[in-house]
């Protein structure tokens, strides 16, 4: 047989038909739903009379409208009559349809992304969506994993399928280590401002790379997460020890005879030596230092010892869009990134809110105090395992100590569909991935960064380099 | 769903690359239950002085006279022009029901994000991909001529001005499913039997799978 990538034995494994349309059906081993993009998927079902093919393949959280306070309260204590609605109707298509819900008040809720590979929900070799960009996160586990909208989680109820077209393939080889300070996120924003917001567009990205076969689990999925950043619906890093030890013991893994099984089959989940990969990017790391946006789209980033930029510095048709930026973040061009003094802090979202995360914040910030400047720094768990966790390790006094608001998990601040979001005019130091014009709040200006730097820029009351603090 | 076969309209020139699904329909509307509804809400941020959510009633605030959804004649366009990577970020759908609801039938871009572009056609909304000098010469018209109308004619593949033709290029598949406006879950079913063998298959590859 000739030789594959990842990526072409997912999809081999996964095709059930190609179509007369010219696209294929691939089956979907695992859907996970929220509360934001199933109401009306739900709908579409009821009315046309249709039935989940396979219930147990689904699974239900609520996560990116609830508020992550008053959580003992449950739905009840969600203040906003609206967002209260939508996660009733959850529960409500739940019950009807039979799919398991973890509800709101129950410890396992949290991020539908942080969530799945927690639970085991997420194993290798499957093929995994959601109504959710950001279900790239699971590609970590050597899955085909991507976001879809409402109409195709419709149609994944229904039938178990996704009508979709095969995607080039794309290899990112991260090469050498990254230096004292420079995390994984780090390594994914760069890696977006050099290829761009559509770099990847049309691709699944394949992330390999000695940096990679080094990281955690963790570390993977943040950079994983942020493929749709970089224009790509799926990115993955192939099968190995790490991803072993992670799963073996997760509440739905496989266990005994399964695991062995099991562990046959995913110990191929990796490309063939010889396999061609129609594009290859090498991104050198020894150089790298670490990265804030200072933009309006996760491109428009730079090392934190840069400045934004000049216009006469891009391409032209580039300095429409940056003088707009600008103009929004309330930055002239040729400025210092560092010393921007900053509003607010959030710590949260899928991309960085998992124990490695946390403890590498309160490492930092452990005795220390949130700069008097700052009006609001909040650390959102990505899970209530997270929290827990986090709490028997006494994380969470380490951040009230410093001054952190501790919160209970949720999306919260990241795209601020609760009651955690910016005002109009405040800057942001910020874990998550979108620094979209009011993405956190309307009028807010967003700094994408890693924990370290958010964390720094909450004991310094700006944005500064963690390699300094 | 909506079939979609010619269309005539006016264009709005949108000239912007990056477009992203935030901006298109910001998150305090995804919270409707709805597919409708949306229309109001197209570009919020933008299109409003002041902030809104769905219980706002829209008579009570400050459009943005300047933007160009709230100038006529583009209050009624139905042909969007905007430049590269349009719909990037989210996977919401609500951002196509907000176009579709607001009454835009085509979007035409250099290109676009990958989610976005699929869920247009599962919503009867036409994104045309053109190079981007054919897009250039479009600004150029649309700004010359005051309310350019354009008709996208998806039977010939081919955008029509009164003066010029341009060819765009969709993969067929897609095309005919929006000729014809079928339901997609049900011409899925049809292939219901080969579904069942194959589940069959990789229930004994992968049992854990399905215990
Ligand atoms: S944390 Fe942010 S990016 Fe992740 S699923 Fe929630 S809203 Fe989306």
């Amino acid at each position: 047989m000739a030789a594959r990538t990842l990526y072409d034995k997912l999809w081999q494994r996964h095709l059930v038909d190609e179509l007369p349309d010219g696209s294929a059906l691939l089956y979907i081993d695992r859907h996970l739903l929220h509360e934001v993009t199933t109401p009306q998927a739900f709908s579409g079902l009821r009315s046309a009379g249709r039935k989940p093919w396979r219930i147990l393949a689904n699974i239900a959280v609520p996560d990116h409208a609830v508020p992550t306070r008053k959580r003992a309260l449950g739905v009840a204590g969600i203040a906003d009559r609206v967002a209260r609605k939508q996660v009733e109707t959850l529960s409500r298509n739940c019950e009807e349809f039979g799919i398991t819900l973890i509800e709101l008040e129950d410890a396992r809720q949290g991020i539908v992304h942080v969530v799945g590979p927690e639970q085991g929900l997420t194993l290798p070799g499957m093929t995994i969506v959601c109504g959710d960009s950001h279900t790239s996160t699971h590609g970590a586990f050597a899955t085909l994993a991507m976001g879809i909208g409402t109409s195709e989680v419709e149609h994944v109820l229904a039938t178990q399928t996704l009508r979709t077209q095969k995607q080039k393939n794309m290899r990112v080889v991260f090469e050498g280590q990254p230096g004292f300070g420079v995390t994984p996120k780090d390594l994914i924003l760069a890696l977006i401002g050099r290829i761009g917001t559509a770099g990847g567009n049309g691709y699944a990205i394949e992330y390999a790379g000695e940096a990679i076969r080094n990281l955690s689990m963790e570390g993977r999925m943040t950079i994983c997460n942020m493929s749709i950043e970089a224009g790509a619906r799926a990115g993955m890093v192939a099968y190995d020890r790490v991803t072993e030890q992670y799963v073996e013991g997760r509440p739905q893994a496989p266990v005994g005879e399964r695991l062995d099984q099991a562990r046959e089959y995913w110990r191929t989940l990796v490309s063939d030596a010889e396999a061609d990969f129609d594009r290859e990017e090498h991104f050198p790391l020894e150089a790298l230092v670490p990265q804030v946006t200072w933009g309006t789209s996760p491109e428009m980033v730079s090392g934190i010892d840069g400045k934004t930029p000049e216009f006469s510095q891009l391409a032209p048709e580039k300095r429409e869009s940056a003088r707009r930026a600008l103009d929004y973040m309330g930055l002239e061009p040729g400025r210092p990134l560092k010393g921007l003094s900053i509003d607010k802090v959030f710590i949260g979202s899928c991309t960085n809110a998992r124990m490695e995360d946390l403890r590498a914040v309160a490492n930092l910030v452990q005795g220390q105090k949130v700069h008097r400047s700052v009006k609001q720094a909040l650390i959102v768990p990505g899970s209530g395992q997270v929290r827990l966790q986090a709490e028997r390790e006494g994380l969470d006094m380490i951040f009230r100590n410093a001054g952190f608001e501790w919160r209970e998990a949720g999306c919260s601040m990241c795209l601020g569909m609760n009651d955690d979001r910016l005002n109009s005019g405040e800057r942001c130091a910020s874990t998550s991935n979108r620094n979209f014009e009011g993405r956190q709040g309307k009028g807010g200006r967003t700094h994408l960064m890693s924990p370290l730097m958010a964390a720094a820029a909450a004991l310094a009351g700006e944005i500064t380099d963690v390699r300094e603090v | 769903m909506e079939a979609f076969k010619t269309h005539t309209g006016l264009v709005a020139p949108f000239d912007r690359s990056n477009v992203d699904t935030d901006a298109i329909l910001p998150k305090q509307y995804l919270k409707m239950l709805e597919k409708t509804g949306f229309a109001d809400f197209l570009f919020d941020d933008e299109r409003y002085l002041d902030p809104g959510d769905v219980e706002t009633p829209v008579s009570d605030r400050r459009p943005d006279p300047g933007f160009i959804l709230n100038r006529a004649p583009y209050d009624r366009a139905s042909i969007l022009l905007a430049r590269a990577n349009f719909g990037c970020g989210s996977s919401r759908e609500h951002a196509v029901w907000a176009l579709k609801d607001f009454g835009v039938r085509v979007v035409i871009a250099s290109s676009f994000g990958d989610i976005f572009f699929n869920n247009c056609f599962n919503n009867g909304l036409l994104p045309v991909i053109l190079d981007e000098s054919t897009i250039d010469e479009l600004f150029e018209l649309a700004s010359d001529t005051d309310g350019l109308e354009l008709t996208v004619d998806l039977e010939q593949c081919e955008i029509r001005s009164p003066k010029k033709t341009w060819h765009f290029v969709i993969e067929s598949g897609r095309r005919e499913n929006l000729l014809s406006g079928l339901d997609e879950i049900g011409r899925t079913l049809t292939f219901s039997e080969s579904i069942q063998a194959y589940e069959a298959k990789r229930r004994t590859q992968e049992p854990w799978l399905f215990e």
